[in-house]
């Protein structure tokens, strides 16, 4: 499953330019849930700007009561996964630049 | 009942129905007996400070201790029927009186505790009176047991005693101390028997969701390329959208100046230039043609009038292309040859027969292949007005212009120039060249061609070199009949010649037809004589054929309406043929001797098969579209059962000759068919020999060429 690796990974980048617009990586989902849930990402982001735990909580509750259960998030800037999904349910996002996120959905 | 049966059931039903209910009981008896056993011990250990009368009540261990002093004390309470808790002001709306009432009487009652024993105190006066009762009944049993067990039967009886005994200790031991003091209206026996439900399994079973894993290593730097990446993705997006804005703006300018350009040079006719496009547009053209015209084609290959079958005697004519010029629809077609070594191509010679409306003239190249367009298109200067492929040299054409002058050119030339060219410093006619013929290479090898003219020569052209020359071959004198008297005018007067044939097999011999409807026979080594002269014709004569096969028959035509076959040894024409119009042209079909058709200026095409009836055309057709046009000229295809019909309006068609038209004569039994020239020119001659009566032929023949014959027989 998913292994929550190291984080914080405090290193600045020196660039121009830094870009932080929602970049989804990978998707299988279909367009409204994939819409909804980036925007739903992109919210909890946000809210939770320091705190990638409660960011995780947040997507994973509310996709929950959205659409089923059981559902799972990573949030985090620098980790590694293997995990399993149910198809047509799994984001894989960048956010803000250093953050990535992914959501996916397994019973 | 009888008085034995009771006592006996007595005795069996204790025996087998008291049994479990002994056991039951002692079984709590002797549980209880080892509880109590097992309190003593305990108490044995405690101080026996606490085992007093209460301890019976069991007592706690984390119950408070104190000292008797403190139990003795006393602590007053004093309780009231009045609850504290209770509300003392309620107030509630009456609907009678309409307006609030206060509550006077509240209930005071609380109840802080409750507790429904199920258990009866032993010593209570409720216990003691259950425990005699309970007495009482094991007493009335053991009554029963023993008298039972005076029966007859010495066995039961023993084992009778042996229980008995047993339950009465048991009984005497257990009564005093254990037995369970239920309160009857509230206890319930725990443990209760009660039907197991079978139990069963049920399985389903559930389609799994599909799954997928994924894994992927997040860190910053890859965050940091995918971002890069898409984003010049996006850059890139952008850059194309605005060279596509770029673009259009460019199109729109590229299209005003194409449209500025249109008015300089059309690509088509610059593509058109270029040998290999025209090429290949020439193919593309052909096959577009092909596809237009696919009825025709198919018509042309395939078609036979079904109807021939029914009918004896007749055909028809089936029309084909049109082929049709834009440039010649005010000049009329004067001549028309098929090209001697391409059997779908053709010529068509196009000028005025008009005298006032003489202009410029144009022949053109047709091909089967591509009837909406000509091949080759020959503007000139002056009408033309006949046309020769040569027999070898298929690329030679030689034409006579109404100007006089006659020209030789190589079709297959780039620039539209004649080779060779009469002028009138070389011996140009005069007047129209009415008809060209290619002739046999003469004793040098050298090309050459006869023309004949309304200034009376039939002139022999030579090509040598760049050079053409000519030389006079006959000059058709007008002779006067010899029975007519001599004037005497020294004018000599010309005939006008119209056209000439020169035999298949003496190719020294020829026919001349003439304007006034004499028909002379020459030949190239008699200068200025001729052989013989037919009064043929009342009018001009359009056109003179020697049969295809037969050497000695021909046939003309003329504007008085008529169509002659005649032998050459025979002043008399065989056959007369009056079609009601000038016929402009008679011709001879290649493939039989007795067949021939001819076109005249109602626009109608005659076909005759002499084998077949010999007094009417088999096919009497009109073909032109439009009414009072004229059919100049007509011509067989040597390969093919087509005919092509030129008319005074600049259009040629082709038709389709009908089965019956070709068809080669039933073979009587026993006969074989004989086919080739001699069993033609023997098919003519046994129709011929039908026809001429011997003796008045010879007759006739005698009495016109008497001077000839007397002259010989002198000699």
């Amino acid at each position: 499953m998913a292994a929550e690796g190291g984080e914080a990974e405090t290193q600045q980048k020196e660039e121009t330019k830094r870009h932080t617009y929602p970049l989804v990586r990978t998707s299988d989902m279909n367009d409204e849930l994939k819409t909804e849930c980036m925007e739903l990402c992109v919210t909890a982001c946000e809210k939770f700007s320091q705190n990638n735990e409660s960011a995780a909580r947040m997507i994973k509750e509310t996709m929950d009561k959205k659409f089923g259960p059981t559902w799972q998030c990573i949030v985090g800037e620098g980790f590694g996964y293997h995990i399993e999904h149910e198809v047509k349910s799994l984001l894989y996002m960048f956010f803000g630049g250093t953050t990535a996120i992914i959501v996916w959905k397994c019973a | 009942m009888p008085s034995k049966a009771a006592p006996e059931k007595k005795q069996t039903h204790p025996a087998v129905g008291a049994a479990p209910i002994q056991r039951r009981l002692s079984q709590s008896h002797r549980g209880s007996v080892t509880d109590a056993r097992d309190d003593d011990q305990e108490l044995g250990n405690m101080p026996t400070n606490y085992m007093g009368e209460h301890n019976f009540f069991g007592r706690q261990e984390d119950q408070l201790k104190l000292t008797d002093a403190e139990l003795n004390e006393e602590h007053t309470r004093i309780l009231t029927a009045r609850n504290p808790q209770a509300a003392e002001n309620i107030v509630r709306f009456s609907h009678k009186e309409r307006m609030f009432k206060l509550i006077p009487h509240v209930d005071q009652l609380a109840v802080h505790f409750q507790l429904d024993s199920h258990l009866v105190h032993k010593e209570s006066e409720e216990g003691k009176r259950q425990l005699m009762l309970d007495s009482e009944d094991v007493k009335i049993q053991e009554v029963e047991v023993t008298t039972s067990a005076a029966g007859p039967d010495g066995e039961t009886s023993k084992e009778g005693d042996e229980d008995d005994d047993e339950k009465a200790k048991k009984i005497t031991a257990s009564s005093g101390k254990s037995k369970k003091l239920t309160n009857q209206f509230n206890f319930s026996e725990r443990a209760s028997q009660t039907y197991n439900n079978p139990s069963r399994d049920r399985e389903t079973f559930v389609e799994q969701t599909p799954r997928a894993s994924f894994a992927d290593n997040v860190s910053q730097w890859s965050i940091s390329d995918a971002y890069n990446e898409d984003f010049e993705h996006q850059q890139k997006a952008k850059e194309k959208e605005q060279k596509k804005l770029v673009v259009k703006k460019e199109d729109d300018r590229k299209k005003k100046f194409v449209a500025v350009d249109q008015h300089g040079v059309d690509d088509i006719t610059k593509l058109s230039r270029s040998k290999s496009a025209s090429l290949s547009l020439k193919i593309v053209e052909r096959m577009i043609n092909q596809n237009t015209f696919d009825a025709i084609a198919q018509d042309f290959k395939y078609w036979e009038d079904a109807a021939d079958e029914y009918r004896e005697q007749g055909g028809s004519l089936l029309p084909l292309w049109l082929f049709q010029y834009d440039m010649v629809k005010k000049l009329a077609c004067t001549n028309l040859t098929w090209n001697s070594h391409y059997n779908d191509l053709f010529a068509v010679a196009f000028g005025s027969y008009d005298f006032l409306k003489q202009s410029r003239g144009m022949f053109v190249i047709y091909s089967l292949k591509n009837p909406s367009f000509p091949e080759n298109i020959f503007p000139t200067d002056s009408g033309v007005m006949s046309l020769d492929f040569h027999p070898h040299y298929s690329n030679l054409l030689c034409c006579g212009f109404y100007d006089g002058s006659v020209a030789v050119y190589n079709i297959a030339d780039e620039n539209k120039q004649p080779k060779y060219h009469s002028t009138s410093r070389n011996g140009k006619h005069t007047d129209p060249v009415w008809q060209v013929s290619w002739q046999k290479d003469d004793l040098d090898n050298n090309l050459n061609f006869f023309s004949v003219s309304s200034d009376g020569r039939v002139v022999c052209w030579t090509l040598i070199k760049n050079d053409l020359t000519y030389t006079d071959v006959v000059q058709l004198k007008l002779e006067k009949p010899a029975n007519q008297t001599e004037e005497g005018f020294p004018l000599i007067s010309l005939g006008c010649g119209t056209c000439f044939d020169f035999n298949i097999q003496q190719d020294y011999l020829f026919i001349v037809g003439t304007e006034e409807g004499k028909i002379q026979k020459c030949s190239k080594s008699y200068n200025n004589q001729f052989l013989d002269t037919f009064d043929a014709h009342h009018m001009a004569v359009y056109a003179v054929r020697w049969n295809k096969f037969h050497p000695k028959v021909f046939a003309s035509c003329s504007a008085d309406w008529s169509v002659k076959i005649w032998d050459i040894n025979y002043q008399e024409p065989l056959f007369v043929y009056d079609l009601g119009s000038p016929v402009g042209d008679v011709v001879w079909a290649p493939y039989s001797s007795t067949v021939f058709a001819a076109c005249t200026a109602d626009g109608k095409v005659y076909v005759f098969d002499l084998n077949v009836n010999k007094y009417e055309p088999l096919c009497e057709q009109m073909v032109v579209q439009k009414k009072r046009t004229k059919l100049t000229h007509i011509t067989f295809n040597q390969h093919y059962p087509i005919l092509l019909a030129g008319d005074d309006r600049g259009n040629v068609t082709s038709l389709k000759l009908s089965p019956n038209l070709r068809k080669r004569p039933k073979a009587k039994k026993g006969q074989e068919i004989i086919d080739g020239p001699e069993a033609e020119v023997a098919k003519l001659e046994k129709i011929l020999s039908l026809i001429r009566d011997p003796d008045d032929v010879r007759n006739k023949s005698t009495a016109q060429q008497g001077a000839t014959t007397a002259v010989s027989g002198a000699n």
